[in-house]
């Protein structure tokens, strides 16, 4: 066992020391200083074997030169690397409208449009009636709007939006923020229209520099000496924030968000130590100011459930006093708003790792969150990549920190998000059902399983899309796939594409399940093939390759070619054709695999628990 | 602070931002005797010395100054006194 002293004796070894440069709090005038420096280091030390490459066209209204350079390192941090296209000074408009074969040629995945209040041509002027103001805030309007279709249709590809700061003047005084004339007015107005495309249009975001800016101070933000100066309509020292709020949804959109908490509870959820002090005299509940503190941090982690983020406890302490503490009369959390509750003496490392695998997911998936240094610093040492926030010494900064950082940034939210939390209760429910039967077979028979395999449908594509981009470990080729390209395949006839929806009598596990093959002659090849760990040993793998073989039949394909490329997560599905009776034909260097199944002579189905598509289950 | 003494701060500064060790600047030097100084590079150079000696340059200022000189001369001239 590794004490927590010698951890913080021995310090950071100099790698893990660079990386939380870029964390938040980072000191944003030495990233900008060293970021060449910076810059080296990443690049040395990416793993170019898990990194995604990403090109990202950077069209501008304004100078963009250190936006980029700070951008790539934020996401050379979160394991992105980035390929960039800039368009010349000012020239976004003409680069999105008129035809360019560079860009085209670049072939963008991410389309980052950066415009800003300084773009706004039009504003009104006092003697306009309401009529004209309307219709020149539609005019500007729709210039965006069509610049957003026609990128959409040519480069299929995601588009982020700025929306804009306001003005940094205000002739009228406060009345500009009521008056039609007035500029605050209508910047308003203008950013509630691009927010009302952006929920109606998939792979389109909008990055919130109205807040961003008003956050980082306005005043500052447009401080004129960058804009006369180098024509920076974000003052250069905001550029790192800038940079990492872009950088955010561009992870946030390729699956690299954090998925759960796991906490600490003495002193972290509430003030004392529940063991020693006990329940009654925790520093906790709107009594006292200290106590109010504690309550608004577990108010804002308990309001993270409904977008789908996991609640986990790590906390040395015994069991019963850590639930007694939990069901304290004035606290907002609560024992059953967690997933996994470890309360023990065990090493907290240990314990994390032990969540992850109970929760089927990557321990570097995880954001650990403890008010002692010494615990933070082993969980660092031991657990590379899950992340670590430096909590501030004051409780009521707490909240501030987490939300800084940006663990969890929305780019979608599907149904799934909503129910994640019960679907990981429902699974505790049929670990209970398990137990009480001896045979397998039985137990899965037991849980009445339905599912749903049928080729991509349009209410299934954000999903889908996100399946593709966060599974792991249950993926036999780790391709990726923006919706766009979902949507594009499916429509194409040499494609078969497969979603797996299950469900059981403890509840419904959503769409879990992804595969994707294109036909060549009478080979079928299986580009991608994934699955959700949450439904691992439910035999769902074979109900998707027993649909997939008929399928395949039906198309008169007389082979399957599986493949299988290994990474440091998916070493799982190393031997998974084996299992569904494919023949190994190739093996390289690198550990890559080829395998086939032949159909001339038929194919015996193996899923013998699951009904699929409304089909009566087969009994054996 | 002596002429001589901004000088050894500002050869700090240069190093730094343009990444380079061997930078020795004096009055007559100018963007055109250092390779990575562009107008790109001139805006991390003013913002990293502004923050050094604690002075702050007019827009005027840091998009004309001829050579080093110039901008040792409104250092000395702004710098908080010791």
């Amino acid at each position: 066992m590794v004490s927590a002293e010698s951890i913080v004796q021995r310090g950071l070894t100099k790698g893990e020391e660079k990386m939380r440069e870029l964390e938040y709090p980072y000191d944003s005038e030495y990233l900008y200083q060293s970021k060449k420096k910076i810059r080296k280091q990443l690049l040395a030390e990416l793993d170019e074997q898990s990194c995604l490459h990403k090109k990202i066209a950077i069209l501008g209204g304004s100078t963009t030169r250190d936006i980029k350079l700070m951008l790539e390192l934020f996401l050379l941090q979160y394991g992105i690397r980035p390929e960039f296209y800039e368009s010349e000074f000012n020239q976004y408009y003409q680069d999105a409208m008129f035809p360019n074969p560079e860009l085209e040629a670049f072939a963008p995945d991410v389309i980052f449009i950066h415009t800003t209040f300084r773009n706004i041509v039009d504003f009104p002027a006092l003697g306009d009636s309401a009529e004209a103001v309307d219709a020149m805030l539609r005019k500007e309007y729709q210039k965006y709007e069509n610049m957003w279709k026609r990128l959409a249709d040519i480069y299929h590809c995601v588009i982020i939006q700025n929306n804009f700061e306001y003005p940094y003047y205000r002739m009228m005084g406060n009345k500009e923020a009521s008056d039609v004339h007035g500029k605050v007015n209508y910047v308003t107005r203008l950013n509630l229209m691009f927010g009302e495309y952006a929920q109606k249009t998939a792979n389109f975001y909008i990055h919130d520099i109205n807040y961003l800016s008003a956050q980082y101070g306005l005043e500052k933000w447009s401080d004129p000496f960058y804009w006369h100066s180098y024509k920076y309509a974000v003052c250069v020292p905001a550029i790192p924030d800038f940079a990492f709020s872009v950088a955010k949804i561009i992870k946030s959109v390729y699956g690299r968000n954090k998925k759960a908490f796991v906490l600490d509870l003495d002193n972290t959820l509430w003030g004392g130590v529940v063991g020693d002090d006990g329940v009654d005299n925790l520093v906790l509940g709107h009594e006292t100011s200290a106590g109010q503190v504690y309550c608004a941090f577990q108010e804002y982690l308990k309001e993270y459930k409904s977008f789908g983020v996991l609640l986990n406890i790590d906390s040395k302490n015994d069991y019963e006093n850590a639930v007694a503490g939990l069901q304290h009369p004035a606290g907002v959390l609560r024992p059953e708003d967690f997933i996994n509750i470890k309360a023990n003496w065990e090493p907290k490392d240990r314990n994390l790792v032990q969540i992850a695998k109970e929760l089927n997911l990557m321990p570097d998936s995880l954001v650990f969150v403890d008010d002692n240094p010494a615990e933070r610093e082993i969980v660092r040492g031991q657990v590379p990549g899950a992340a670590v926030p430096e909590m501030p010494q004051d409780p009521a900064y707490y909240a501030r920190t987490i939300d800084r950082s940006g663990f969890f940034e929305v780019t979608s939210l599907s149904e799934d998000d909503r129910k994640r939390t019960a679907m990981y209760q429902e699974n505790a429910k049929r670990a209970k059902e398990e137990a009480a039967y001896e045979n397998y077979e039985d137990y899965l028979k037991a849980l009445q399983m339905k599912a749903e395999i049928r080729p991509f449908a349009p209410v299934y594509m954000a999903r889908i899309a996100q399946l593709t981009n966060k599974s792991n470990q249950f993926n036999l080729t780790t391709r990726r796939y923006s919706q766009a390209e979902i949507e594009t395949l499916a429509a194409d006839r040499d494609y078969i594409t497969l979603y797996g929806r299950l469900e059981d009598k403890f509840g419904d596990n959503g769409v879990i399940s992804v595969v994707i093959g294109h036909k060549e002659a009478e080979i079928l090849h299986i580009d991608l093939w994934i699955m959700s760990c949450r439904v691992l040993k439910r035999d769902m793998e074979y109900a998707m390759m027993d649909t997939l073989a008929q399928t395949a039949i039906d198309a008169g394909v007389k082979e399957i070619r599986g493949y299988y490329y290994p990474t440091a997560k998916n070493g799982m599905v190393k031997e998974f054709y084996s299992l569904q009776g494919f023949d190994k034909i190739k093996e390289d260097g690198q550990g890559n695999t080829e395998w086939s199944l032949q159909l001339a002579d038929g194919y015996e189905a193996k899923n013998r628990v699951i009904a699929v598509n409304g089909a009566v289950r087969r009994e054996s | 602070m002596t002429r001589e003494e901004v000088y050894e701060q500002l050869n700090e500064v240069f190093r730094n931002v343009f990444d380079d060790d061997t930078i020795e600047v004096h009055d007559e030097t100018t963007a055109n005797d250092i390779e990575d100084w562009d107008s790109f590079e001139h805006i991390n150079l003013v913002i990293a010395v502004e923050k050094k000696f604690n002075v702050k340059f007019t827009v005027g200022e840091a998009n004309e100054m001829k050579n080093v000189g110039e901008m040792v001369d409104i250092i000395l001239e702004r710098m908080p006194q010791a």
